[in-house]
Protein backbone atom coordinates (compact mmCIF):
# COMPACT_ATOMS: atom_id res chain seq x y z
CA UNK A 1 0.00 0.00 0.00
CA UNK A 2 1.22 2.99 -0.58
CA UNK A 3 1.75 6.24 1.88
CA UNK A 4 -0.58 8.00 0.23
CA UNK A 5 -3.29 5.44 0.59
CA UNK A 6 -2.39 4.24 3.94
CA UNK A 7 -2.86 7.83 5.67
CA UNK A 8 -5.79 8.49 3.55
CA UNK A 9 -7.14 5.46 5.49
CA UNK A 10 -5.71 5.97 8.83
CA UNK A 11 -7.77 9.19 8.79
CA UNK A 12 -10.88 8.39 7.29
CA UNK A 13 -11.19 5.68 10.05
CA UNK A 14 -10.18 7.77 13.04
CA UNK A 15 -12.89 9.92 11.69
CA UNK A 16 -15.45 7.01 11.95
CA UNK A 17 -14.23 6.03 14.92
CA UNK A 18 -14.13 9.42 16.65
CA UNK A 19 -17.83 9.83 15.18
CA UNK A 20 -19.19 6.92 15.95
CA UNK A 21 -17.90 7.37 19.77
CA UNK A 22 -19.39 11.00 19.96
CA UNK A 23 -22.00 11.39 17.00
CA UNK A 24 -21.21 14.67 17.06
CA UNK A 25 -21.09 15.66 13.44
CA UNK A 26 -23.88 13.65 12.02
CA UNK A 27 -26.71 14.06 15.04
CA UNK A 28 -26.33 17.91 14.13
CA UNK A 29 -26.63 17.35 10.67
CA UNK A 30 -29.50 15.18 10.43
CA UNK A 31 -31.38 17.35 12.92
CA UNK A 32 -30.84 20.53 11.25
CA UNK A 33 -31.44 18.47 7.62
CA UNK A 34 -35.19 17.31 9.10
CA UNK A 35 -35.92 20.45 10.62
CA UNK A 36 -35.02 21.81 7.12
CA UNK A 37 -37.46 19.06 4.90
CA UNK A 38 -39.95 19.78 7.73
CA UNK A 39 -39.99 23.62 7.38
CA UNK A 40 -40.19 23.45 3.60
CA UNK A 41 -42.91 20.84 3.38
CA UNK A 42 -45.05 23.56 5.44
CA UNK A 43 -43.89 26.32 3.73
CA UNK A 44 -44.46 25.45 0.02
CA UNK A 45 -48.09 24.72 -0.43
CA UNK A 46 -47.73 23.23 -4.17
CA UNK A 47 -49.44 21.56 -6.51
CA UNK A 48 -48.10 18.00 -7.95
CA UNK A 49 -46.61 19.26 -10.59
CA UNK A 50 -45.25 22.35 -9.19
CA UNK A 51 -43.82 20.10 -6.32
CA UNK A 52 -41.55 18.14 -8.66
CA UNK A 53 -40.13 20.81 -10.02
CA UNK A 54 -39.26 22.62 -6.65
CA UNK A 55 -38.58 19.64 -4.51
CA UNK A 56 -35.04 18.94 -5.91
CA UNK A 57 -34.24 22.79 -4.86
CA UNK A 58 -35.23 21.87 -1.14
CA UNK A 59 -33.15 18.79 -0.90
CA UNK A 60 -29.97 20.88 -2.24
CA UNK A 61 -30.40 23.56 0.01
CA UNK A 62 -31.17 21.78 2.66
CA UNK A 63 -27.88 19.46 1.87
CA UNK A 64 -25.47 22.30 1.16
CA UNK A 65 -26.38 23.72 5.11
CA UNK A 66 -26.19 20.37 6.31
CA UNK A 67 -22.67 20.01 5.19
CA UNK A 68 -21.59 23.32 6.11
CA UNK A 69 -22.75 22.24 9.90
CA UNK A 70 -20.93 18.85 9.45
CA UNK A 71 -17.14 20.52 7.91
CA UNK A 72 -17.16 23.75 10.00
CA UNK A 73 -17.46 20.85 12.94
CA UNK A 74 -14.98 18.19 11.22
CA UNK A 75 -11.88 20.72 10.66
CA UNK A 76 -12.95 22.62 14.38
CA UNK A 77 -12.11 18.77 15.59
CA UNK A 78 -8.66 19.07 14.29
CA UNK A 79 -7.37 22.45 15.43
CA UNK A 80 -9.06 22.17 18.75
CA UNK A 81 -6.44 20.23 20.76
CA UNK A 82 -3.92 20.79 17.54
CA UNK A 83 -4.06 17.85 16.02
CA UNK A 84 -3.73 19.36 12.72
CA UNK A 85 -0.39 19.70 13.57
CA UNK A 86 0.36 16.62 14.54
CA UNK A 87 -0.95 15.60 11.20
CA UNK A 88 1.63 18.05 9.24
CA UNK A 89 4.41 16.81 11.11
CA UNK A 90 3.26 13.20 10.17
CA UNK A 91 5.90 12.60 7.22
CA UNK A 92 2.59 11.78 4.94
CA UNK A 93 1.68 14.08 1.59
CA UNK A 94 -0.45 17.08 2.56
CA UNK A 95 -2.88 15.91 -0.07
CA UNK A 96 -3.50 12.62 2.15
CA UNK A 97 -4.36 14.49 4.73
CA UNK A 98 -6.77 16.23 2.55
CA UNK A 99 -7.97 13.66 1.35
CA UNK A 100 -9.22 11.64 4.01
CA UNK A 101 -10.82 14.59 6.00
CA UNK A 102 -12.58 14.85 2.62
CA UNK A 103 -13.44 11.25 2.43
CA UNK A 104 -15.20 10.98 5.96
CA UNK A 105 -17.17 14.41 4.78
CA UNK A 106 -18.72 13.17 1.78
CA UNK A 107 -19.49 9.86 3.61
CA UNK A 108 -21.20 11.78 6.63
CA UNK A 109 -22.72 14.22 4.31
CA UNK A 110 -24.22 11.65 1.53
CA UNK A 111 -25.21 9.56 4.38
CA UNK A 112 -27.52 12.62 5.57
CA UNK A 113 -28.86 13.09 1.80
CA UNK A 114 -29.51 9.25 1.51
CA UNK A 115 -31.56 9.62 4.48
CA UNK A 116 -33.22 12.55 3.11
CA UNK A 117 -34.38 10.68 0.19
CA UNK A 118 -37.48 8.75 1.70
CA UNK A 119 -38.29 11.05 4.03
CA UNK A 120 -38.80 13.36 1.17
CA UNK A 121 -40.62 10.79 -0.92
CA UNK A 122 -43.11 10.07 1.97
CA UNK A 123 -43.62 14.05 2.87
CA UNK A 124 -43.60 15.88 -0.76
CA UNK A 125 -45.61 12.37 -2.32
CA UNK A 126 -42.51 12.88 -4.99
CA UNK A 127 -40.51 9.38 -5.75
CA UNK A 128 -36.95 10.73 -4.47
CA UNK A 129 -35.52 7.45 -3.26
CA UNK A 130 -34.00 6.20 -6.71
CA UNK A 131 -31.03 4.93 -7.98
CA UNK A 132 -30.58 7.89 -10.27
CA UNK A 133 -31.24 10.83 -7.94
CA UNK A 134 -28.31 8.43 -5.48
CA UNK A 135 -26.20 8.58 -7.82
CA UNK A 136 -26.50 12.62 -8.61
CA UNK A 137 -26.48 12.68 -4.89
CA UNK A 138 -23.17 10.94 -4.61
CA UNK A 139 -21.17 13.48 -7.53
CA UNK A 140 -23.55 16.09 -6.04
CA UNK A 141 -21.74 15.79 -2.53
CA UNK A 142 -18.57 15.03 -3.57
CA UNK A 143 -18.38 18.42 -4.88
CA UNK A 144 -19.83 20.45 -1.96
CA UNK A 145 -17.70 18.07 0.28
CA UNK A 146 -14.71 18.77 -1.55
CA UNK A 147 -14.33 22.54 -2.04
CA UNK A 148 -15.86 22.89 1.80
CA UNK A 149 -13.13 20.76 3.61
CA UNK A 150 -10.85 22.83 1.77
CA UNK A 151 -12.36 26.63 2.79
CA UNK A 152 -13.52 25.02 6.03
CA UNK A 153 -9.39 24.61 6.20
CA UNK A 154 -9.19 28.31 5.23
CA UNK A 155 -11.92 30.06 6.93
CA UNK A 156 -11.49 28.62 10.61
CA UNK A 157 -8.18 30.08 11.20
CA UNK A 158 -9.96 33.20 10.75
CA UNK A 159 -11.40 35.22 13.52
CA UNK A 160 -14.86 34.80 12.48
CA UNK A 161 -14.67 31.28 11.57
CA UNK A 162 -17.27 29.49 11.56
CA UNK A 163 -19.63 31.97 10.18
CA UNK A 164 -17.51 32.56 7.06
CA UNK A 165 -17.69 29.05 5.47
CA UNK A 166 -20.96 29.47 4.23
CA UNK A 167 -20.22 32.30 2.43
CA UNK A 168 -16.91 31.63 1.19
CA UNK A 169 -18.76 28.22 0.05
CA UNK A 170 -21.79 29.11 -1.88
CA UNK A 171 -20.25 31.05 -4.63
CA UNK A 172 -17.80 28.49 -5.67
CA UNK A 173 -20.48 25.29 -4.79
CA UNK A 174 -23.06 27.05 -7.34
CA UNK A 175 -21.98 25.99 -10.43
CA UNK A 176 -22.22 22.16 -8.77
CA UNK A 177 -25.83 23.30 -7.48
CA UNK A 178 -27.22 24.50 -10.85
CA UNK A 179 -25.80 21.14 -12.46
CA UNK A 180 -27.49 18.86 -9.51
CA UNK A 181 -30.43 20.67 -9.21
CA UNK A 182 -31.35 20.77 -13.31
CA UNK A 183 -30.47 17.37 -13.39
CA UNK A 184 -32.33 15.86 -10.46
CA UNK A 185 -35.45 17.54 -11.67
CA UNK A 186 -34.90 16.19 -14.87
CA UNK A 187 -35.38 12.94 -13.75
CA UNK A 188 -38.09 13.60 -10.90
CA UNK A 189 -40.04 15.51 -14.21
CA UNK A 190 -39.23 11.97 -16.29
CA UNK A 191 -37.66 14.54 -18.55
CA UNK A 192 -35.59 13.21 -21.76
CA UNK A 193 -31.95 11.86 -20.94
CA UNK A 194 -31.13 13.91 -23.45
CA UNK A 195 -32.37 17.36 -21.72
CA UNK A 196 -30.52 17.12 -18.65
CA UNK A 197 -27.30 14.55 -18.99
CA UNK A 198 -25.40 17.38 -19.86
CA UNK A 199 -25.87 18.57 -16.45
CA UNK A 200 -24.70 15.49 -15.11
CA UNK A 201 -21.42 15.69 -17.36
CA UNK A 202 -20.93 19.04 -16.02
CA UNK A 203 -20.82 17.98 -13.12
CA UNK A 204 -18.74 15.15 -12.67
CA UNK A 205 -16.24 17.45 -14.68
CA UNK A 206 -16.59 20.33 -11.89
CA UNK A 207 -16.11 17.38 -9.80
CA UNK A 208 -13.09 16.33 -10.75
CA UNK A 209 -11.75 19.83 -11.52
CA UNK A 210 -12.42 20.92 -8.18
CA UNK A 211 -10.74 17.07 -6.79
CA UNK A 212 -7.93 18.31 -8.50
CA UNK A 213 -7.87 22.03 -7.21
CA UNK A 214 -8.10 21.43 -3.44
CA UNK A 215 -5.74 18.40 -3.29
CA UNK A 216 -2.74 20.77 -4.82
CA UNK A 217 -3.85 23.63 -2.76
CA UNK A 218 -4.24 22.12 0.82
CA UNK A 219 -0.82 22.17 1.88
CA UNK A 220 -0.68 26.10 0.92
CA UNK A 221 -3.73 26.48 3.04
CA UNK A 222 -2.76 25.15 6.42
CA UNK A 223 0.80 26.27 5.95
CA UNK A 224 1.92 29.89 8.03
CA UNK B 1 36.91 18.32 13.18
CA UNK B 2 33.61 18.99 15.07
CA UNK B 3 30.21 17.65 14.28
CA UNK B 4 27.74 19.35 12.81
CA UNK B 5 25.16 20.61 14.52
CA UNK B 6 21.81 18.48 14.84
CA UNK B 7 19.80 22.09 14.68
CA UNK B 8 21.29 25.40 13.13
CA UNK B 9 19.57 29.04 12.40
CA UNK B 10 21.53 31.42 10.72
CA UNK B 11 20.27 34.86 10.37
CA UNK B 12 16.58 33.30 11.16
CA UNK B 13 13.87 36.31 11.05
CA UNK B 14 9.91 35.90 10.45
CA UNK B 15 7.45 38.35 10.94
CA UNK B 16 3.66 38.22 11.02
CA UNK B 17 2.06 41.18 8.70
CA UNK B 18 4.64 43.91 9.85
CA UNK B 19 4.91 42.50 12.94
CA UNK B 20 8.57 41.13 13.20
CA UNK B 21 8.67 38.10 16.00
CA UNK B 22 12.35 36.57 15.27
CA UNK B 23 15.09 38.97 14.26
CA UNK B 24 18.53 37.80 12.43
CA UNK B 25 18.67 34.36 15.16
CA UNK B 26 21.89 32.17 14.94
CA UNK B 27 21.81 28.62 16.96
CA UNK B 28 23.81 25.81 16.77
CA UNK B 29 22.80 22.68 19.12
CA UNK B 30 24.34 19.81 18.72
CA UNK B 31 23.37 15.85 18.88
CA UNK B 32 22.43 15.19 22.05
CA UNK B 33 22.29 18.51 23.96
CA UNK B 34 19.28 19.80 26.32
CA UNK B 35 18.30 23.17 25.58
CA UNK B 36 16.09 25.32 27.31
CA UNK B 37 14.69 27.90 25.61
CA UNK B 38 13.26 31.53 27.91
CA UNK B 39 11.63 34.53 27.18
CA UNK B 40 8.74 36.37 27.55
CA UNK B 41 5.45 35.81 26.15
CA UNK B 42 5.84 37.18 22.58
CA UNK B 43 9.22 36.78 22.17
CA UNK B 44 9.25 34.18 19.71
CA UNK B 45 10.01 30.78 21.87
CA UNK B 46 6.91 29.04 19.89
CA UNK B 47 7.75 30.72 17.00
CA UNK B 48 11.08 29.33 16.63
CA UNK B 49 10.45 25.64 17.71
CA UNK B 50 7.42 25.97 14.90
CA UNK B 51 9.44 26.82 12.20
CA UNK B 52 12.52 24.32 13.19
CA UNK B 53 9.18 21.64 13.16
CA UNK B 54 8.74 22.71 9.56
CA UNK B 55 5.08 24.02 10.98
CA UNK B 56 5.97 27.75 9.74
CA UNK B 57 7.83 29.23 7.28
CA UNK B 58 10.53 31.65 8.18
CA UNK B 59 10.47 34.99 6.75
CA UNK B 60 14.09 35.08 6.25
CA UNK B 61 17.30 33.03 6.86
CA UNK B 62 18.34 29.52 7.33
CA UNK B 63 16.93 26.45 8.78
CA UNK B 64 18.55 22.79 9.04
CA UNK B 65 17.92 19.77 10.97
CA UNK B 66 19.93 16.67 10.63
CA UNK B 67 21.30 18.55 7.37
CA UNK B 68 18.56 19.32 5.89
CA UNK B 69 17.18 22.39 4.82
CA UNK B 70 13.64 23.75 6.23
CA UNK B 71 10.93 24.01 4.97
CA UNK B 72 12.56 22.76 1.49
CA UNK B 73 13.50 19.69 2.25
CA UNK B 74 11.22 19.09 5.26
CA UNK B 75 9.83 16.05 4.40
CA UNK B 76 13.12 14.27 5.16
CA UNK B 77 12.85 15.84 9.10
CA UNK B 78 9.83 14.34 9.97
CA UNK B 79 10.55 11.38 10.74
CA UNK B 80 13.60 12.45 13.01
CA UNK B 81 11.41 15.11 14.81
CA UNK B 82 8.97 14.36 18.06
CA UNK B 83 7.06 17.03 18.76
CA UNK B 84 5.18 17.65 22.27
CA UNK B 85 3.26 21.01 22.52
CA UNK B 86 1.29 22.42 25.35
CA UNK B 87 -1.68 21.50 23.42
CA UNK B 88 -2.37 17.73 23.67
CA UNK B 89 -2.12 16.64 20.38
CA UNK B 90 -4.61 13.91 20.91
CA UNK B 91 -7.82 12.31 20.32
CA UNK B 92 -10.01 13.06 23.43
CA UNK B 93 -12.73 10.41 21.25
CA UNK B 94 -10.14 8.01 21.02
CA UNK B 95 -8.19 5.84 23.90
CA UNK B 96 -4.59 6.10 24.48
CA UNK B 97 -4.15 2.87 22.42
CA UNK B 98 -5.47 3.81 19.39
CA UNK B 99 -4.04 7.53 19.94
CA UNK B 100 -1.03 5.89 20.00
CA UNK B 101 -1.98 3.56 16.68
CA UNK B 102 -3.02 6.04 14.13
CA UNK B 103 0.24 7.93 15.05
CA UNK B 104 2.21 4.38 14.24
CA UNK B 105 -0.19 4.13 11.09
CA UNK B 106 0.78 7.82 10.22
CA UNK B 107 4.39 6.92 10.53
CA UNK B 108 4.04 4.30 8.84
CA UNK B 109 5.54 1.68 11.38
CA UNK B 110 5.33 -2.02 10.73
CA UNK B 111 2.01 -3.75 11.35
CA UNK B 112 3.61 -6.62 13.09
CA UNK B 113 5.66 -4.31 15.44
CA UNK B 114 2.94 -1.26 16.11
CA UNK B 115 1.23 -3.41 19.05
CA UNK B 116 4.05 -4.12 20.88
CA UNK B 117 5.37 -0.65 20.16
CA UNK B 118 2.67 0.80 20.98
CA UNK B 119 1.88 -0.73 24.68
CA UNK B 120 6.01 -0.44 25.50
CA UNK B 121 5.09 3.32 24.68
CA UNK B 122 2.26 3.00 26.60
CA UNK B 123 4.65 1.45 29.80
CA UNK B 124 7.40 4.05 29.37
CA UNK B 125 4.69 6.74 30.23
CA UNK B 126 2.90 4.68 32.88
CA UNK B 127 -0.34 4.62 30.69
CA UNK B 128 -0.28 0.98 30.06
CA UNK B 129 -3.16 0.17 32.29
CA UNK B 130 -5.69 2.98 30.78
CA UNK B 131 -4.46 1.77 27.36
CA UNK B 132 -8.41 1.53 26.73
CA UNK B 133 -9.66 4.45 28.39
CA UNK B 134 -10.72 7.61 26.05
CA UNK B 135 -8.44 10.21 26.22
CA UNK B 136 -11.09 12.83 26.84
CA UNK B 137 -11.87 10.94 30.78
CA UNK B 138 -7.86 11.49 30.85
CA UNK B 139 -6.18 14.68 33.52
CA UNK B 140 -4.55 17.12 32.43
CA UNK B 141 -1.20 15.41 33.68
CA UNK B 142 -2.14 12.15 31.75
CA UNK B 143 -2.91 13.80 28.41
CA UNK B 144 0.63 15.58 28.41
CA UNK B 145 1.79 11.78 29.26
CA UNK B 146 0.21 10.53 26.43
CA UNK B 147 1.00 12.87 24.27
CA UNK B 148 5.40 12.21 25.30
CA UNK B 149 4.01 8.62 24.47
CA UNK B 150 2.58 9.67 21.23
CA UNK B 151 6.08 11.86 20.07
CA UNK B 152 8.20 9.21 21.14
CA UNK B 153 6.87 6.47 18.94
CA UNK B 154 8.25 6.67 15.74
CA UNK B 155 12.11 6.63 17.76
CA UNK B 156 12.77 10.59 16.77
CA UNK B 157 16.24 11.54 17.05
CA UNK B 158 15.20 14.89 18.52
CA UNK B 159 12.45 16.30 20.92
CA UNK B 160 10.68 19.89 20.60
CA UNK B 161 9.07 20.75 23.77
CA UNK B 162 6.74 23.70 23.76
CA UNK B 163 6.24 24.63 27.73
CA UNK B 164 5.46 20.94 28.22
CA UNK B 165 5.06 21.69 32.03
CA UNK B 166 1.84 24.01 31.64
CA UNK B 167 -1.19 23.03 33.40
CA UNK B 168 -0.01 19.86 34.73
CA UNK B 169 0.68 19.82 39.62
CA UNK B 170 4.30 19.27 41.26
CA UNK B 171 3.75 15.27 41.01
CA UNK B 172 2.96 15.11 37.42
CA UNK B 173 5.73 17.77 36.22
CA UNK B 174 8.28 15.64 38.37
CA UNK B 175 7.40 12.74 36.29
CA UNK B 176 7.23 14.71 33.27
CA UNK B 177 11.05 15.58 34.01
CA UNK B 178 11.63 11.97 34.59
CA UNK B 179 10.74 11.40 31.64
CA UNK B 180 12.68 13.79 30.37
CA UNK B 181 15.88 12.99 31.61
CA UNK B 182 15.71 9.59 30.56
CA UNK B 183 15.08 10.93 26.52
CA UNK B 184 18.39 12.97 27.74
CA UNK B 185 20.26 10.01 29.11
CA UNK B 186 18.82 8.17 25.90
CA UNK B 187 21.17 10.32 23.45
CA UNK B 188 17.74 12.59 22.49
CA UNK B 189 18.11 16.10 21.72
CA UNK B 190 15.65 18.48 23.02
CA UNK B 191 14.86 21.83 22.68
CA UNK B 192 12.16 22.97 25.14
CA UNK B 193 10.75 26.24 25.86
CA UNK B 194 9.20 26.77 29.54
CA UNK B 195 8.04 29.79 31.16
CA UNK B 196 8.73 27.86 34.40
CA UNK B 197 12.60 28.04 35.53
CA UNK B 198 12.28 25.76 38.45
CA UNK B 199 13.15 22.99 36.16
CA UNK B 200 15.75 24.39 33.60
CA UNK B 201 18.88 23.64 36.29
CA UNK B 202 17.07 19.83 36.77
CA UNK B 203 17.26 19.38 32.68
CA UNK B 204 18.95 21.39 30.90
CA UNK B 205 22.66 22.02 29.62
CA UNK B 206 22.00 25.13 28.23
CA UNK B 207 19.78 28.06 28.56
CA UNK B 208 18.93 30.40 25.77
CA UNK B 209 16.57 33.53 26.65
CA UNK B 210 15.06 35.24 23.46
CA UNK B 211 13.93 39.14 24.25
CA UNK B 212 11.99 40.74 21.11
CA UNK B 213 12.86 38.39 18.65
CA UNK B 214 16.75 38.35 19.46
CA UNK B 215 19.20 35.74 21.15
CA UNK B 216 19.86 37.93 24.33
CA UNK B 217 21.62 35.02 26.13
CA UNK B 218 23.17 31.47 25.59
CA UNK B 219 25.31 29.94 28.31
CA UNK B 220 24.89 27.15 30.76
CA UNK B 221 21.88 27.41 32.89
CA UNK B 222 23.06 28.53 36.88
CA UNK B 223 22.19 25.33 39.05
CA UNK B 224 20.28 27.72 41.31
CA UNK B 225 16.57 28.86 39.86
CA UNK B 226 16.86 32.19 41.73
CA UNK B 227 19.99 32.84 39.73
CA UNK B 228 18.64 31.84 36.54
CA UNK B 229 15.55 34.48 37.59
CA UNK B 230 18.14 37.14 38.26
CA UNK B 231 19.77 37.07 34.85
CA UNK B 232 16.34 36.34 33.26
CA UNK B 233 15.14 39.49 34.40
CA UNK B 234 18.48 41.18 33.49
CA UNK B 235 18.38 40.33 29.61
CA UNK B 236 14.78 40.31 29.53
CA UNK B 237 13.69 43.59 31.56
CA UNK B 238 11.07 41.41 32.63
CA UNK B 239 11.18 39.88 36.40
CA UNK B 240 9.65 35.78 36.52
CA UNK B 241 8.71 33.89 39.12
CA UNK B 242 11.20 30.98 40.78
Amino acid sequence: MTVFARAVGAIFLKDMRAEWRSRELIGVMLLFALLSVLVFSFALELDRLARREAISGVLWVTVVFASVLGLNRSVAQERENGNVDALLLAPIPRAAIFFGKFLANWLFTAVIGALLLPLMTVLYNVTLASLPVLGLLLAGTWGICVTGTLLASMTLQTRVGEALLPIALLPIALPLLLGTVRATTGILTDAPVNDWGGWVGILLGIDLFYTVVCMAFYGVVVEE
Amino acid sequence: MSERPVIQTRGLSKAFGFLPVLRGVDVDIPRGQFVALLGANGSGKSTLLRIISGLTKPTQGQVTVGGWHIPDEAQHVRRQLGVVSHKSLVYPQLTAYENLRFAARLYALPAAETHERVLAALERVGLKRRAHQLARTFSRGMQQRLSIARALLHKPHILLLDEPHTGLDQPACATLNALLREMHADGHTLLMTTHQLEHVPLLAQRVLILARGVLAHDAAPESDPVALAQTYARVTGESIHA
